[in-house]
Formats: structure tokens, C-alpha cells, sequence
């Protein structure tokens, strides 16, 4: 019998759901609370969860963020037009993987170090995950169900994610507008009158001018940029 | 050499045909590396590994490898494959006894930067007095690294563990190494039948783009936390992400099970299911543990045996099922701590049926007569010794 993954807060130290017998979904499959059921039953599920928990907020990651092929790019305006059908959905980034000096902003992105910082301060119920590399979802799903309720949705391109309450397999553009649609299909039948429109504007930092950088903005860093006396830098790649 | 195709990775090891040869365990090592598609291969000499990466070295004279290199000693030489492979590199790498223990504390770290190398260990003694003789004491100091751990019996099963793993270490939801370990000299340095893939097929190549990292990064985990290393215990990292990181990691250890059912036929062998008593045995130790099968056969006696494949993950429900009306279990080993009779005794209830022994180390052999005493004693048969003068 294997683990039942369900919103938390699990506590200390969440038990992975891998230690426990739950298994990533086979082709065409996906999980629902750890169990394997059909994608079309884990859509429905999540999509509910979408539409009826407080605060739904979608967390891309790099792989959407950053327009790094054709397939990226397709890929993110299927998760802008997956927001739109979510009624006062938000979008949270986690732009990369890095440790924030001094301290995160949990309104500007979210990151893998403590992403339950950014579902506390947001008060987040429900969350869709995308485009981020497979461990470090895996960390932060965890770190979510450990210490918050919130209620995760990974639509993920590889194979899955057992921390997710509801985990797609396989999910690019073509997926996620399929998704989509079943979302909108559950918004009907729940009765929920929504007009598509944008998400609200994210709270990011401003963008940064590199023209006006100098050396003082790297901070601790800034030794790696001076060279040292009597160094002399002859050649540079 | 001759032109090799890429051919569907399933497709290599599952359904093409075979070809059988007399060849040494180091042979069959390096034959699978010819056929996996390696880029590069790193190593540091030492028996009886030498025989495996000179091999290999001659597959790169040939053209099979991208690039191959001397580390300047073992720590250099499993750093430097992680890097190689961070970078996008398909790798290998093989080592023994000291040069494991070495190299270990790099080894430790692959599963945590999700380093999908595979490592041949070629095992040898490590204890003082020094030797170069077989004994396999230092797979116990592998167990706790999270890397996946399999334990070939003979040069057949050296061929077949090594082609599989490059394909197991590289799924996205394992993504982590592979040791696969043999006894030096009895499995490297003796010839046995092995039933081989074609030479001109090899693996696709390594997809990095197929990772659950990011490629090589300076910023992020965990190569800015060892950057960094004090910083660990500062107010950026919280300390539950150095957790879930080592859960993630046992994580992909048990996930790589699936694939260790679809290519290596399951985590253990079980022959005799029906049987009274059960030799459970790893390595070199199973084929001994076989021919005590056939002479308790021979004998009228219902013994059984359990090989255990993969020591990580560890097949706990399995060994638990095939041992459930087990009366007595025999766990032959060649080293001095019984490191396999530990895992065996920690998974089965009322494990007081659970006898640690034989053990032999040093390099010496593990006569059947060694098990067999033990069997004897698990039936409560009294044997008079012959004393030959």
C-alpha cells in the first residue's frame, strides 16, 4: 500500500513519497495523490483545485522562462493562456536555482532554497508548477508539502513528480492547451463566470540597466573583478 | 574498427542478437564500454583495475572513445569525471581497493551534483597488510554514497550490468551513478562465456538536455554551496533543503529499480524458490553459493539460492518474499565484515535464521565445502571429518 500524498503541512521532515511505494506514472498515466489514474482524471482534479483554492499562482521555471528553443517559446505562451482561463491567477517565476543575497523577495519569483517562504507569504492553496529542472522541483514540492496546505500540480516533460498532489507526465505546449481546455470545461460545470484576461503584473525588481553597473553592484563578489595589483590580464577569451 | 550504428537503447540490450566469446571479466567490461557510446574515460592505475582501463585505453587508440587520460591519482580522476560529465560528457571510470577509498569522497559527491557515470569496481583487498589480493570489503564503503550498487557474479554478468548501466544512471528520474562492482582476479582476470551485442551497435549518444540540472553552473547548488562551503550555515540556505537534497538522491535510488527489473531481469535471481534453506549470496559468492545448490541437490537436500544483483537499491520486499519460509539463511561473502549478511539480517523478520558465514578474505577462495558445513548445520546433519595425513 503506498503513501497518500496530500496537501500538508507533513511536518519536520517529509517522507518522500518514493520511500514509501509511490511510483512515477507510466506513459499516458499520471498520479493523483500518489495513486496512477488517467490523465484526463488528474486534469480534472487539478483543474478544480485551480479554480476552487485560494490564491492560484503558476511557478515557471527556467525551461519556460527562458526562450531557449522554438519548443520553449511555444511552451510559455501555452502556460500565459493556461493562466488567463484561471480566475485572479497569478504567476510567480523561478527564474534560476541561485541562493538570493540577503533574502528572497516571496512576491518577486520563488526559489528552490525555501519556496515555502513564498506560498506562506502569498497565502497560496494552490499552485501549478512548469518548467523547472526535475530535481529542483522535486526539492521544492517537498519543501512546499512539509510546511504548508498548499495544494501542487506539476506539469512537468520528463516523468513526473511524486511530491505533486496531481503530476502530469509529458507536458508541452500541445498538453498544456489541453489542459487548459479541460480547465475551462470543470470552470462550466462549476459555474465560475470568468472573462480570459492576463494575469496581474508580477512585483519583480526592476529590470537591471548593465550600461549604469559598476563594479561597487557586485558586492563580495567584486574582488573576482579587479584584477590584482600588478596583475596584468594579457588575453581574455 | 569497424563502423558502429546508433541503435535504440532497448533495442541493444533486450532484443539484438548475441554473439558468445571466451573472454576475461576485464574484456567484458571493456566490450561494453566499447558498446555504449562512451566520450570519455579517466583513470588512475591500480590492480587489478589496470587490466579494465588499459583495455579501454586501447578502445580510444581505436577511435571508440572521444578522449581518455592518466588523472594525476584517483581524487583527480573522479572529480575530473564529474566535470566531465556535468558538461555533457558521457563517462567511465573503473578502480580498486585503495584507489576507491581514494577517490571516494568525489564518488560521494556525484549522486548529489546527479552525476550519471559509471564506475567498474574491480575489488581487492584494502586492509593492511597491503595486497592486491581479491576481496570485496570495500563495496561496504559504497553502500551510503546513494549511488546504485551492482554486484556481478561472472564475466556474463560484468558484460550485462556494465552496457546496462550507462542506460539506467542516464534516466532523468534516476540520473545518478552506477558502480558495477566483481571480485578482481576471479571475475577480471579468468575467462567465462560471455553472449555479447554486436560490436557495431552502440548506445545513442548521451542527451544532456535530458537532465534534471542544469548544466555546469558556478551559481547554483551544489557547485556554489562547495564554493562557498561555509555559507551553508548561513541565512540564504535554510537547512531543510539539505535534506530534501539527500532524499532526493535515496529518491532516485529507489526509482532506478524499474529499470533494473526491465534490463537486468530484477534485483535478484531465485533458484530453487521451494527450498528449506537458502544460501543468499552477491558476486563471486553466488557462483559458489550455485554449486552448493547443485551438491545439496546431490545430497537429497532442499537448499536454494538468492543472488542478489543490486546491493542499492537494496531489494528489501523481494529478499523478504523469496525468504519468507525460509528456515535458515546462509550468506557466504568474500570479507571479513559481512556487509551482505548486515543488509539480509536488517530486512527479515526473526533474521536469528540469518547465519553470516562463510567468510573468506584476503584473497582466498570460497570452497563449496564451506558452505556446504553450514548447510549441514542448518539441517542438523553431524558430518564426521576426514583428516587426510
Amino acid at each position: 500500500m503506498s503513501m497518500e500524498v496530500v496537501p500538508g503541512p507533513a511536518g519536520y521532515i517529509p517522507t518522500p513519497p518514493a520511500f514509501e511505494g509511490v511510483e512515477l506514472p507510466p506513459p499516458g498515466k499520471a498520479l493523483l495523490y500518489g495513486k496512477i489514474v488517467d490523465e484526463e482524471t488528474a486534469m480534472r482534479e487539478a483543474a478544480k483545485a485551480m479554480l476552487t483554492r485560494r490564491n492560484p499562482t503558476i511557478f515557471p521555471g527556467p525551461l519556460v522562462l527562458w526562450g531557449w528553443n522554438a519548443s520553449a517559446m511555444e511552451k510559455a505562451k501555452a502556460v500565459l493562456e493556461l493562466a488567463m482561463e484561471i480566475p485572479n491567477c497569478r504567476i510567480i517565476p523561478m527564474p534560476d536555482y541561485r541562493p538570493k543575497y540577503p533574502k528572497i523577495d516571496p512576491e518577486a519569483e520563488i526559489n528552490p532554497n525555501h519556496p515555502n517562504l513564498t506560498i506562506l507569504h502569498n497565502k497560496i492553496e494552490a499552485a501549478i508548477f512548469v518548467g523547472i529542472h526535475c530535481h529542483y522541483a522535486n526539492l521544492s514540492l517537498r519543501m512546499i508539502r512539509a510546511g504548508t496546505n498548499c495544494f501542487t500540480i506539476a506539469l512537468c516533460a520528463e516523468m513526473g513528480h511524486e511530491d505533486a498532489m496531481v503530476s502530469l507526465r509529458d507536458q508541452h505546449a500541445e498538453e498544456i492547451r489541453r489542459f487548459r481546455d479541460v480547465l475551462v470545461q470543470v470552470r462550466e460545470e462549476l459555474g465560475i463566470k470568468w472573462e480570459p484576461k492576463l494575469p496581474p503584473e508580477n512585483p519583480s525588481l526592476p529590470p537591471e540597466n548593465y550600461e549604469t553597473l559598476s563594479v561597487v553592484d557586485y558586492g563580495e563578489y567584486s574582488y573576482l573583478l579587479i584584477p590584482r595589483r600588478g596583475e596584468h590580464i594579457t588575453e581574455s577569451e | 574498427m569497424p563502423e558502429q550504428r546508433v541503435v535504440d537503447a532497448d533495442y541493444l540490450l533486450l532484443e539484438a542478437p548475441r554473439e558468445r566469446k571466451f573472454i576475461t571479466g576485464a574484456q567484458a567490461m571493456a566490450e561494453a564500454v566499447k558498446r555504449a557510446n562512451v566520450d570519455i574515460a579517466i583513470a588512475y592505475p591500480i590492480t587489478p583495475q589496470s587490466e579494465v582501463m588499459h583495455l579501454v585505453g586501447d578502445l580510444w587508440a581505436q577511435g571508440y572513445l572521444k578522449d581518455y587520460y592518466r588523472a594525476e591519482e584517483e581524487y583527480g580522476a573522479m572529480s575530473a569525471i564529474a566535470g566531465a560529465v556535468r558538461g555533457g560528457a558521457r563517462a567511465f571510470s573503473a578502480t580498486s581497493g585503495p584507489g576507491l577509498l581514494r577517490g571516494i569522497e568525489a564518488i560521494a559527491s556525484w549522486p548529489g551534483h546527479r552525476i550519471p557515470a559509471v564506475l567498474g569496481v574491480l575489488t581487492r583487498v584494502v586492509n593492511a597488510p597491503l595486497s592486491i589480493q581479491p576481496d570485496n570489503v570495500e563495496i561496504a564503503y559504497l553502500l551510503n554514497c546513494g549511488m546504485v550498487v551492482l554486484h556481478a557474479e561472472n564475466q556474463q554478468d560484468v558484460f550485462d550490468f556494465t552496457l546496462a548501466s550507462f542506460v539506467i544512471s542516464e534516466k532523468v528520474d534516476v540520473y545518478i551513478p552506477v558502480a558495477v562492482c566483481t571480485e578482481g582476479f576471479f571475475v577480471t582476470h579468468a575467462k567465462g562465456y560471455v553472449n555479447m551485442t554486436p560490436e557495431d551497435m552502440k548506445l545513442p549518444p548521451r542527451d544532456p538536455y535530458k537532465a534534471p540540472v542544469p548544466p555546469t553552473d558556478c551559481e547554483i547548488p551544489p557547485a556554489r554551496i562547495q564554493r562557498d562551503a561555509p555559507v551553508q550555515k548561513s541565512n540564504f540556505m535554510s537547512y531543510l533543503i539539505h535534506a530534501v537534497w539527500q532524499q532526493e538522491v535515496w529518491s532516485s535510488n529507489i526509482r532506478a529499480m524499474k529499470y533494473i527489473y526491465k534490463y537486468l531481469g530484477g534485483p535478484i535471481e531465485v533458484v530453487n524458490p521451494d527450498a528449506e534453506v537458502f544460501v543468499v549470496a552477491s558476486g563471486c559468492a553466488a557462483a559458489q553459493g550455485r554449486e552448493a545448490v547443485r551438491y545439496a541437490q546431490m545430497e537429497g537436500l532442499n537448499v536454494g539460492l538468492v543472488k542478489v544483483k543490486s546491493i542499492r537499491p537494496f531489494p528489501e520486499k523481494e529478499i523478504r518474499e523469496a525468504l519468507s519460509k525460509a528456515k535458515a539463511v546462509i550468506v557466504p561473502e568474500h570479507n571479513i565484515v559481512g556487509w551482505l549478511a548486515r543488509e539480509v539480517k536488517a530486512v527479515l523478520p526473526n533474521n536469528d535464521r540469518v547465519i553470516g558465514g562463510p567468510r573468506v578474505y584476503g584473497g582466498m577462495t570460497l570452497p563449496v565445502e564451506l558452505i556446504m558445513e553450514k548447510v549441514y548445520d542448518a539441517f542438523g546433519i553431524k558430518k564426521q571429518k576426514k583428516v587426510v595425513v
